[in-house]
């Protein structure tokens, strides 16, 4: 109800004719030109309206744009109708009839109007340049002292980041210096209330007294952010808008800086004694080169906020203000360090002792994230070990917070961004995926596209079939976390973790069961420990889970995580491991937890995964030939999983044989043939069935085709294929199903029949066809005249009709 | 920094898929670089591109709304109005973050976080490595703010017709899409000073 009535206006504005537009505009001329009062600023919100609704441009006039622009411009004009005009046409942009330069603007906040306009044009005619250019002379002229500066330093940040290491030296220099003065020296008395208008307008000299910290007590050193007061006065504001661009400006205002994120090689300490003795602080320091006397001030800010932030705040507001303090103090001091690694030891004591706080406390976990990144990036400089902290993190932090999707997110940016840092040989980060998939099956619609990124690193040789199915059963995981949550939280009444019409009772009782605890305990581990478990007992106890909207979302992201997974695994998969991965699929092809749609997308992935395998592997149809077999057992499988019946049909059919693996034996060949040639004829008497539906024409092709091809490997089978084959061309039409006719379907197997049979006429040939070897990938195969397939099969195919012609039918 | 901060529409979590995805405001903090493009109406088509980025943004935020109420099994968004308070603790209101890849719809990488308040969905699209404790933080100030100073939840609210308080609002707490360290009487502050130059 909120935003339909919005919304619906939308439309309308949309639908303004460009006639009418055009009356329009005129209009605002004349109420701006003549009287600027309430009646201009609706008109002006309309135009905004206008020009905002549509993705499309609106052509506005000329003396309406130019008057836009000298409203901006002229500091008389109340701020009411300056932020309309400066929101037209900051959506106009890029215009290419803005006449708009700010090469003569005089008053700081003209100039803050002007670049939002200017710098929303895509930096077209140099506006970036230009724009930070007028912003520092403004501030070097220190024209006024009173809220000038204040407006200008969010426009020098947005600069700066918008083009990078592009300012004069000269100026930049003289930023840093006020910049120093701003942060370091701002007044620690409380600023006075503004007089106020009334009646009783005499104003009384009050002290209005020192700033104090956020827990109450008198400030202890210098102004800082986390200082507070009644009021402030404007070096305390100007304090707070200089600390709030500081990483900005360090990083992005020296000379072809370099980028933040790439200077990632751990810094070494270049000579200890030479770093402890430049350690100088901001006040002893006027004969330090601004940038220098910049870094150490903001050095001495962070040490600061680090004290103040032990203080316990009385507001809550404070309180999260505190812990945004940490982080953005962590990662000034990294970015400190990278640019002076003379700062080293000091940032890597405090943090320490910063750490020894933080790492108990669970409101303070993501604090710890960036700390850890530090670490890893420069703790091996002074020897100190990232690892606990890391240990930390991957084991309690993750399995404690798992549910917070700030924390969440965090934690897989913090994965990514240091995967180069993790040290291979501690393993943490790779043993530790049982944890990390808590957050993909928690919050996976947010985190599937972090997790595709992270699953290459995590895969290894070692734990690659316990990740296998990890990664099948992770729906289950996530019913088992919610079952989890639900028990150590008796208040979730209030706020249901999952829809509250499914009452699971009975899976919270199974949660409890002594029967089930081992299952769960694997399930909700830790860490990766070489072991599988076969989870189907809690596949059946959380099945009144599986339609719950979180577990249904995990399931969708499986199988782009499964392609991902095998994408990763063959790079470093042995022959041995191949064996062990096909079986798991094999395996586990009918051992899924029953989420709707589930079973059939995985079936999908696990059927040309196992073909992959092979592909990559033909030994591989040998050496598992006896569980092969047994896959191929029963007809009863079929239906549950025809994908991948389809698949091990094919794969036998394409592999099994010696120019594969000299292990293949006539005996197998023949085994498997007799297996095969029973399915096919219990399958194809189901055809006649009228109740039974009949099996898909493609398990039947598959069938004829693999036996075919065994037949060729094995020249006794040619007769019994070939009687199997001409019972198939025989096959009457099957009894129409509903609406669909059976013809099509009869009618293709009839023809692959026809085909299989011509072929096995020239048995040679058919051997050829059914069994080229290794050579038949190769390009050359097809190009050679002597040796290429489709020629051979149109000469095969010439030769039949012509002696199916000579015959008799 | 942030790049843009946009208000859209979210639809509640079960409704069928009628209507759509609408952005009420947008403001863009600084465009990125426009390719250099000989061809006739460059601009337009620059324009073009970066309205559709703001609504590829928009759909994108509100599905993982969406997702993230059908997750935790809440049935509407629509709370019934509670016309003189606050919405209840902008601390429990549905919320997250979610990256955006390098050309996909922003040239460079970027962040976005977002905050689902009753009908109305607000986000931040932010540089790649920002504190994103101070973005949550400011987001959720911000969305106070609105909710307060435009009165959205009185029954004939309207915020598109009052571009000018949303801009006054962000002028004073993401100047340039500048986040700020504000503590609490620091934001009082400021809202005294915003309840005096724009009284409600």
């Amino acid at each position: 109800a909120l935003s339909a009535g919005s919304a619906c206006l939308i439309p309308r504005f949309r639908e303004i004719q460009d006639e009418e537009l055009s009356r329009f505009c005129s209009r605002v001329v004349k109420l701006l030109q003549k009287d600027p009062g309430a009646e201009a600023v609706d008109a002006l919100r309309r135009l905004f309206l206008i020009v905002s609704a549509t993705k499309y441009g609106r052509k506005l006039e000329k003396p309406c744009v130019d008057l836009l622009q000298a409203t901006i411009c002229s500091p008389a004009c109340p701020e009411q109708l300056q932020l309309l005009c400066a929101a037209i046409l900051r959506e106009m942009a890029p215009s290419e009839g803005l006449n708009l330069s700010c090469d003569h603007i005089q008053k700081s906040r003209t100039l803050s109007l002007a670049a939002s306009v200017l710098l929303a044009q895509g930096d077209r005619q140099d506006e970036v340049r230009s724009v930070g250019q007028r912003a520092l002379h403004l501030l070097e002229a220190r024209q006024t002292e009173g809220p000038g500066p204040r407006a200008l330093l969010p426009v020098v940040s947005k600069v700066v980041s918008l083009a990078p290491g592009t300012l004069p030296e000269a100026q930049a220099d003289m930023l840093h210096r006020r910049l120093v003065d701003w942060l370091r020296y701002a007044s620690v008395q409380q600023g006075v209330a503004q007089p106020s208008r009334g009646f009783f307008s005499a104003p009384r000299t009050r002290q209005p007294g020192p700033v104090t910290e956020v827990d109450g007590a008198v400030a202890t050193d210098f102004f800082t952010v986390l200082s507070t007061g009644q009021h402030f006065t404007e070096d305390q504001r100007l304090n707070v808008h200089a600390f709030s661009m500081l990483r900005t400006w360090l990083l992005f205002s020296g000379p072809a800086s370099r980028d933040a994120s790439d200077a990632d090689d751990r810094s070494e300490l270049e000579g200890s004694t030479l770093s402890v003795l430049s350690a100088t602080s901001a006040t002893a320091s006027h004969l330090l080169p601004p940038q220098q006397q910049l870094r150490a001030g903001a050095f001495e800010y962070c040490q600061r906020l680090l004290e103040q932030s032990t203080r316990r705040a009385l507001r809550k507001g404070d309180s999260d203000l505190q812990k945004a303090c940490l982080v953005e103090a962590v990662l000034l001091l990294d970015v400190l360090c990278r640019q002076e690694p003379s700062f080293l030891y000091r940032a890597l004591s405090c943090l320490k002792a910063l750490l020894g706080r933080l790492c108990g406390d669970p409101a303070q976990a993501r604090t710890l994230l960036p700390i850890a990144r530090y670490l890893l990036r420069h703790g091996e400089a002074a020897a100190v070990d990232s690892e606990a902290v890391c240990q930390h993190l991957f084991t309690s932090v993750l399995a404690d917070l798992f549910p917070n999707p700030m924390l969440a997110f965090e934690f897989a940016q913090f994965c990514r961004d240091s995967l180069h840092l993790f040290n291979p040989d501690q393993g943490t980060f790779k043993l530790s995926f049982p944890n990390l998939f808590k957050l993909l099956a928690w919050h996976s619609p947010a985190l599937t596209s972090e997790f595709v990124v992270l699953l290459p690193a995590l895969v290894d040789a070692s734990t690659a079939v316990e990740m296998l199915h990890t990664l099948l059963d992770l729906p289950c995981l996530t019913a088992a976390l919610g079952l989890q949550l639900s028990r150590s939280s008796p208040t979730a009444s209030e706020r249901p973790l999952w829809d509250v019409s499914l009452r699971p009772t009975s899976c919270l009782e199974g949660f409890r069961d002594p029967e089930f605890q081992g299952l769960f305990q694997y399930l909700l581990r830790s860490k990766a420990g070489g072991a599988t478990k076969r989870l189907a007992p809690l596949h059946h106890l959380l099945q009144p889970m599986a339609s719950c909207a979180r577990v249904v979302q995990c399931a969708q992201a499986v199988p782009t995580l499964l392609q991902v997974f095998f994408a990763a695994v063959t790079q470093v998969a042995s022959g041995d491991l191949s064996a062990q991965l096909a079986l798991v699929l094999l395996e586990r092809s009918n051992s899924l937890f029953q989420v709707p749609q589930y079973e059939a997308q995985v079936h999908r992935v696990m059927s040309s995964q196992l073909l992959a395998l092979c592909r990559l592997r033909p030994a591989l149809v040998v050496e598992l030939a006896r569980d092969l077999l047994e896959f191929v057992g029963t007809v009863s499988g079929i239906r549950s999983r025809e994908s991948m019946f389809t698949a091990v049909v094919w794969a036998i059919g394409e592999y099994l044989a010696v120019s594969y693996d000299r292990r293949c034996t006539v005996e197998q060949v023949n085994r498997f043939f007799e297996a095969l040639e029973a399915l096919l004829f219990e399958v194809t008497q189901s055809r006649r069935s009228a109740t039974l539906p009949p099996y898909p024409p493609q398990v039947v092709t598959v069938l004829m085709t693999t036996l075919t091809k065994l037949a060729s490997r094995s020249q006794d089978l040619i007769p019994r294929v070939s009687l199997l084959l001409s019972k198939l061309r025989a096959l009457p039409q099957g009894p129409a199903m509903g609406s669909v006719p059976r013809d099509e379907d009869t009618d293709a197997i009839r023809m692959r029949a026809t085909e299989l049979t011509n072929l096995l006429k020239m048995p040679s040939v058919a051997q050829f066809v059914f069994t080229p070897g290794m050579e038949a990938s190769t390009p050359r195969f097809h190009r050679d005249a002597n040796t290429a397939l489709p020629l051979a099969l149109h000469t095969v195919s010439r030769l039949v009709d012509r002696e199916a012609g000579l015959l008799p039918a | 920094m942030v790049h843009a901060f946009l208000i859209y529409t979210l639809r509640a979590p079960h409704a069928e898929d009628t209507g759509f995805c609408r952005v009420l405001y947008s403001c863009v903090f600084g465009a990125e670089k426009s390719p250099d493009d000989p061809r006739p109406h460059g601009a337009e088509r620059d324009r073009l591109l970066r309205k559709e980025q703001i609504l590829a943004v928009a759909r994108q935020a509100e599905s993982m709304c969406r997702l993230q109420q059908q997750a935790s099994g809440h049935s509407s968004v629509d709370l019934p109005p509670q016309s003189s308070d606050e919405p209840a603790s902008l601390h429990e209101a549905p919320h997250g973050a979610f990256r955006l890849a390098a050309g996909d719809p922003f040239q460079e990488p970027r962040t976005v976080v977002w905050l689902g308040v009753l009908s109305l969905g607000f986000a931040l699209v932010l540089d790649a490595h920002e504190n994103l404790l101070l973005a949550e933080g400011t987001l959720r100030l911000l969305a106070r703010f609105l909710f307060d100073h435009l009165r959205l939840l009185a029954p004939s609210a309207n915020l598109l017709l009052r571009a000018d308080r949303v801009e006054a609002i962000l002028a004073r707490f993401l100047p340039h899409g500048q986040l700020l360290f504000l503590n609490d009487q620091f934001v009082q502050g400021l809202e005294k000073e915003l309840s005096a130059a724009w009284p409600l």
